[in-house]
């Protein structure tokens, strides 16, 4: 396997007329002259999908993106200038927009570039070629079989398979050298089940930085199929949920986007820098209960959320956000950390060339703790029991934040009982988190669908939990 | 952008139909778009960001018989035309054939191209849009001594050519440009913070709100969320604001869609003809209104748009549908593909007052959280704040309460149109007031 510096170099550099050299020669046109930081970030992104609907896979497309895109930094003020023009012209015309922040010309100086190398966190893999057209297809073909297979009520089956190969490559005036090789792998299934009358929908997928024969592996596949058949037929069976406060069990894994939405983007750097975060000034403070320790880990193997270096090419790390309650960092991007006097936490990130970076998650997710799963749903006398969620949002200056559940069941003096419909929950972040008073001690991630979006921008991430007990927060049912 | 990067763009159109029907396509379709823009915001009275955008790309979807295939790029090399086009081809030849492909109807195609008033390029320098959206902040941070932060206030402009062609011959062109001010402040009392913020965005410059104008609401805004707090749980009458309100008849439009139809996921399946809304309800579709932020004189394949009712008189006239769906259902395009162009809900409209007399006492809504919303039931259950209303008047803020009910419930018992119409949406329907809801607080 080759090196990913020397990858980009050759793939993003070669494919035009730019050399090593004549990065350096940008560097040096931006930096000096009142810029603090200057960068250039090139990327190439390919990506590639298959739908199925009706039994057959009659949708496919490709898409190729690569572009330039050029930042200059000075104290808070930022300047970006992007091309999708990979060209030693446009690079200078960028250059120069990305600059006009300030009066007058760069020094003309670059310093050294040092090469980062840091260990990767997934394999150099093209998932675009790694399975035939053909094997794509009748791996979804297969989802189609078990899912109708698997039920009769079960009318309609859609699936996607997607896939992306992104190489970028980032140099900056603070001898930032790095590349990184990403792949990144999806499927999703959706199916509609019909019963005397009601009609539902479940739906499953995952993925992460893999090759496309995960969903080979271990019969992936076929349990995502059964698994979203599994979710509309409970949900067949539902009824109203109730409304109010309540004490409710939220299950491991996927239901871990309570941590993302209650804690995670509230301890993005640019909000603290900016105070406007509930969060803001509080470090070394109790924000959670002590059971509650919250990790941002962007170095765990293959997964959606993780990074072997960031954006601005720091090396992802794992960062203790919040310890036994106690608040203890901040995710940080390069200009944030510059500005709050610490260093990069390995967050920087953006969703292409196109987009500003900015402080975003990686993998979050709450370290396990004690307790059997059976005895924390045995701990509620009446609440609900809350397994998959939808999405969920979060106003980071009052701390509300909501999350949906598509599968959830009423707990009845200790034990599952009838499922309910879809509810929205909504509380405020640090008052919920207070209020988580069991964890118990089968921490699992989520199987990589998550998407978080921020100031319009997407990129993939990962959460995960334990199952825990929230002792009151609001349900939004109906009955 | 002028006359003549229409021109290259349109001849890069045919270029790439000339190079699909050479690779064997029985009918291929390109969309091929252009956009430069800039944005420029400031934050705590310094400038923060200075953006500039320019991007470009195409697409194609080609067809051999019901096979289909498709491919886009922002190359618009010799090579990577070439090579996108022989990328779709090779999809095609993989993809399984669905009878019902292909491209829309060509005696459905657009013939006439009415100017709808789109274009009106704004020469916004850097030092002049900082200058404005400095007024918006400098307005909103002197407001009140309780706005005590701020997330800062940006002008934008932006102008796109798109062009779509297709293999009947159809070429469409539109150019258009869309500029924007916002503003979004902090206000804080009692150690609590709230945040909110207001925008405007307009094909011409000179329809923006002035910057005070945008600096001032979205400082207003902030303060009358202090205080904010939960209600008791129970069911109330609910009223939506202009601003949260189009989103109602956002989701009647997907669940009238032809995607959502023929997979059997919405809740209003066989809706045809069924009573959904009151009587004296309309829903209406105006896609040549001129300067509309949604106005287009054909859809996403080249059909023309026209003036139409999805409801009528409080029930479903049409469908929301592209030629795709139309051929699954039986039916004809309605020129959707792509979406709806400028809706808007029409009705007895009356004065806000009147509608929060009626009310007497309930909640006023003017944001909502979360998606909530399941199209294949129409169950409803979303995060809310806004005002508690008594007596007609209002009492306190409200954050941290839930919504739900049934959208189709929620449709038939709507018992009042405001007449606060809000330009900035795609959807527009003033103030929803609605007999009952269930409101989860404390």
């Amino acid at each position: 396997m080759t090196d990913a510096l020397d990858r980009a170099e050759a793939v993003i550099l070669a494919a035009s007329d730019l050399s090593m050299r004549s990065l350096q020669d940008a560097l040096g046109r931006i930096g000096g002259g009142g810029i603090d930081f200057g960068e250039l970030y090139f990327q190439t992104h390919r990506s590639e999908s298959w739908g199925l609907e009706d039994g057959m896979v009659k949708e496919g497309g490709f898409n190729a993106d690569r572009g330039v895109g050029v930042r200059a930094l000075c104290g808070e003020k930022t300047g970006f200038a992007y091309s999708d023009d990979v060209t030693g012209r446009r690079l200078l015309e960028a250059v120069d927009a990305a600059r006009s922040i300030v009066r007058g010309g760069g020094s003309g100086r670059s310093g050294q570039l040092l090469a980062a190398r840091p260990p990767r966190r997934y394999d150099a893999v093209d998932p675009l070629v790694g399975l035939s057209a053909q094997a794509k297809i009748d791996l979804l073909l297969g989802i189609d079989a078990e899912a109708r297979g698997h039920d009769q009520r079960v009318k309609q089956v859609n699936a996607r398979l997607s896939m992306v190969h992104e190489l970028c490559l980032v140099v900056a005036t603070d001898g930032t050298l790095a590349a990184d090789e990403r792949p990144l792998v999806r499927l999703d299934v959706s199916v509609i089940v019909e019963h005397e009358g009601r009609r539902e929908r479940g739906s499953a997928g995952g993925g992460g930085r893999l090759a496309l024969d995960t969903f080979l592996a271990d019969d992936r596949a076929s349990r995502f199929a059964r698994e979203a058949v599994r979710i509309a037929l409970v949900a067949l069976e539902a009824s109203p949920a109730p409304a109010g406060p309540m004490p409710v069990v939220l299950g491991a894994g996927w239901p871990g986007v309570l941590l993302h939405e209650a804690v995670g983007h509230g301890l993005e750097g640019d909000f603290n820098r900016k105070g406007s975060s509930t969060f803001a000034g509080r470090l070394g403070e109790q924000v959670a209960s002590v059971h509650c320790t919250v990790v941002d880990d962007g170095t765990l193997e293959g997964r959606r959320g993780s990074l072997t270096i960031d954006d601005e090419g720091t090396p992802s790390r794992r960062n203790v956000l919040i310890e036994n309650g106690v608040l203890k960092g901040y995710l940080q991007d390069k200009q944030n950390a510059r500005l709050m006097n610490t260093v990069s936490s390995g967050n920087g990130r953006r969703q292409s060339y196109a987009h500003l970076p900015m402080p975003r998650m990686t993998n979050t997710f709450l370290l396990p703790g004690e307790h059997d799963p059976a005895d924390i749903i045995g701990s509620v006398d009446r609440g609900i029991y809350a397994v998959n969620f939808g999405g969920g949002q979060v106003d980071i200056t009052s701390g509300k934040f909501v999350f949906s559940t598509t599968e959830a069941y009423l707990i009845e003096r200790g034990r599952v009982g009838r499922p309910v419909k879809g509810a929205t929950l909504i509380g405020s972040g640090p008052e919920v988190m207070g209020r988580v008073s069991m964890v118990g001690n089968d921490l699992a991630l989520d199987e990589g669908v998550g998407v978080c979006g921020k100031d319009g921008q997407s990129v993939p991430v990962g959460v995960g939990q334990p199952t825990l007990r929230v002792d009151q927060i609001t349900v939004g049912g109906t009955g | 952008m002028n006359a003549g990067d229409r021109q290259r763009i349109e001849l890069l159109v045919e270029r790439i139909l000339t190079l699909a029907r050479a690779a064997g396509a029985d009918a291929a379709e390109v969309g091929a778009t252009e956009d430069a823009g800039r944005s420029v915001s400031v934050r705590m009275g310094d400038l923060e960001t200075v953006e500039f955008n320019r991007e470009k790309g195409f697409g194609i979807a080609v067809y051999f018989g019901g096979h289909k295939g498709s491919a886009s790029t922002s190359d618009t090399s010799e090579d990577a035309i070439a090579a996108t086009v022989e990328k779709a081809c090779s999809i095609a030849r993989f993809t399984q054939a669905d009878p019902y492909h292909g491209l829309a109807d060509a005696d459905r195609m657009a013939t006439e191209f009415p100017d709808l008033d789109l274009d009106h390029p704004w020469q916004l320098e850097t030092e002049a849009a900082r200058r404005l959206a400095l007024r918006a902040e400098d307005e909103a941070r002197g407001f009140d001594p309780r706005i005590v932060n701020s997330e800062g206030a940006s002008v934008s402009t932006h102008q796109m050519i798109s062009v779509y062609g297709n293999s009947h011959g159809f070429i469409g062109t539109q150019l258009a440009t869309r500029h924007g001010l916002s503003c979004a402040v902090i206000a804080r009392d009692d150690g609590a913070m709230e945040r909110d913020h207001w925008f405007t965005v307009a094909r011409r410059a000179d329809d923006l709100e002035a910057p005070e104008v945008v600096g001032r609401t979205a400082a207003r805004r902030a303060l009358a969320r202090l205080g904010a707090g939960p209600i008791p749980t129970g069911r109330h009458a609910v009223m939506f604001a202009p601003e949260v309100s189009g989103g109602l008849f956002g989701h009647l439009v997907a669940a009238l869609s032809g995607g959502a139809l023929y997979r059997r996921a919405s809740f209003l399946l066989d809706g045809l003809g069924r009573q959904l809304l009151p009587r004296g309800i309309d829903v209406v579709e105006r896609p040549h209104r001129p300067r509309g932020l949604s106005s287009a004189a054909f859809d996403a394949e080249g059909v023309a748009t026209t003036a139409k009712a999805f409801v009528s008189d409080g029930v479903v006239a049409s469908y929301v549908l592209g030629s795709y769906s139309a051929r699954r259902l039986g039916l004809s395009s309605t020129g959707n593909a792509g979406g709806v162009h400028n809706l808007t809900v029409l009705g007895k409209r009356e004065s806000v007052a009147t509608l929060r007399e009626r009310m007497g006492r309930g909640l006023l809504v003017t944001e909502l959280m979360g998606q909530g919303i399941n199209l294949v039931t129409g169950d409803y259950s979303r995060g809310a704040s806004g005002f508690w209303i008594e007596d007609g008047d209002i009492a306190h803020a409200v954050a941290e309460v839930t919504i739900a009910g049934n959208l189709a419930d929620m449709y038939g018992h709507v018992i009042g149109l405001g007449d606060d119409l809000d330009p900035r949406f795609n959807v527009q329907s003033g103030t929803v007031l609605i007999e009952a809801m269930m409101i989860a607080g404390v």
